[in-house]
């Protein structure tokens, strides 16, 4: 028994100082998850809508997710009748503040999906926060053509 | 007599008027656009590229389509395909106007754009779209045709690379005459309104 307590009380005491520091995550929801899905092997855009229902500000500061071996936040632009991608660090979600993730602006990039991913399937993002707190949500895939959720 | 020289003063305006309106059959005021409005200020549709089932075609293949050419590339997972699902989008408000559009998407990247990945691509958009490479000379000089501008970003660790550029749809009318141009910042309506005026006209406006 003994043997067997010292971990419990180990993975306990982790689970507790995890909970003590990392608590973003635990005031955001996410919403409208959604990906849209591009033919072959080509990297696609996810959307989501994230809602801070705490009084101190969240930051984004990325993503991952089992079907695909990298995911990164991403920032589109216009400027000067030029198109350009960039990639972000940090995305500020306001305190009772909300930040969408959108076409033609915030974005993550998913690239090499471990498979093929159809329309209507749900895929599984782990969101992740600076204090190293995480949000797990389910994200749509959505047709190439898709302007939104469609939800 | 009284009314004779109250008159007077008003006669010329008959012949005045019959020769506005006949002034009118023969010229065509210009097509009111709300996007802006290029008409002469760009050079006419002119390019030899391929297409995305890996034939050579040029500009006159498209003549008596409206065409509306964008640059991308496949591998932009968000702009890109933002701006096509909106021509979809503007394609299907069209309804059976939308026969008389083609979307012609031209590769900036033309090292992974393949024929068949552009086919895969832009038919899963719009059926009215098609893709279209070539050498990196011929699309260069496309490009700059229309003052359009690409760059090649640096490529990340994996061997990635994203390519910036020009954001701006081209709409020609049927006889390959550059007509208006949309930017993101353009609403979708002027875009459908506009296209409404070219597509519902015939091949002479």
């Amino acid at each position: 028994m003994k043997f067997r307590t010292v971990p419990c009380l180990l993975l306990a005491g982790v689970l507790l100082a995890g909970g003590a520091h990392a608590d973003e995550a635990a005031h955001i929801t996410a919403s409208h998850g959604w990906i849209r899905i591009l033919p072959g092997n080509l990297p696609a855009g996810a959307y989501v809508t994230l809602t801070n229902h705490g009084d101190k500000p969240a930051v984004l500061q990325g993503a991952s997710s089992p079907a695909y071996g990298e995911v990164m936040l991403h920032k589109s632009s216009t400027e000067g009748g030029v198109s350009r991608m960039s990639m972000v660090k940090a995305l500020n979600v306001p305190a009772h503040g909300t930040v969408r993730l959108a076409p033609g602006g915030y974005h993550l990039m998913l690239m090499k999906a471990g498979h093929p991913i159809e329309p209507g399937n749900f895929v599984r993002m782990t969101l992740r926060f600076r204090d190293g707190s995480h949000l797990v949500s389910n994200f749509i895939a959505r047709p190439a053509n898709a302007v939104d959720a469609g939800d | 007599m009284k009314l004779r020289y109250w008159l007077r003063p008003t006669l010329w305006l008959i012949p005045m008027t019959v020769g506005l309106l006949l002034g009118a059959c023969h010229r065509a005021e210009p097509l009111p656009f709300r996007l802006t409005n290029v008409t002469g200020h760009m050079p006419k549709l002119e390019f030899t590229l391929t297409n995305d089932e890996g034939k050579t075609v040029s500009a006159s293949d498209y003549r008596g389509k409206v065409v509306l050419l964008y640059f991308g590339y496949t591998h932009c997972p968000d702009v890109c395909p933002l701006t096509l699902a909106h021509l979809h989008v503007v394609m299907q408000r069209l309804g059976k106007l939308a026969e008389g559009a083609r979307i012609l998407f031209v590769t900036v990247d033309p090292g992974r754009d393949t024929p068949s990945v552009l086919h895969g691509y832009v038919k899963a958009f719009d059926s009215h779209a098609i893709g279209l490479t070539g050498s990196p000379r011929d699309i260069e000089a496309l490009v700059k045709r229309y003052r359009a501008s690409f760059t090649r970003e640096p490529s990340s660790s994996d061997g990635n690379y994203e390519v910036s550029h020009s954001s701006a749809i081209y709409v020609f009318d049927r006889l390959g005459n550059p007509r208006v141009l949309s930017t993101p910042a353009d609403s979708q309506d002027d875009l459908v309104h506009d296209l409404h005026l070219l597509l519902s006209h015939g091949a002479s406006r």
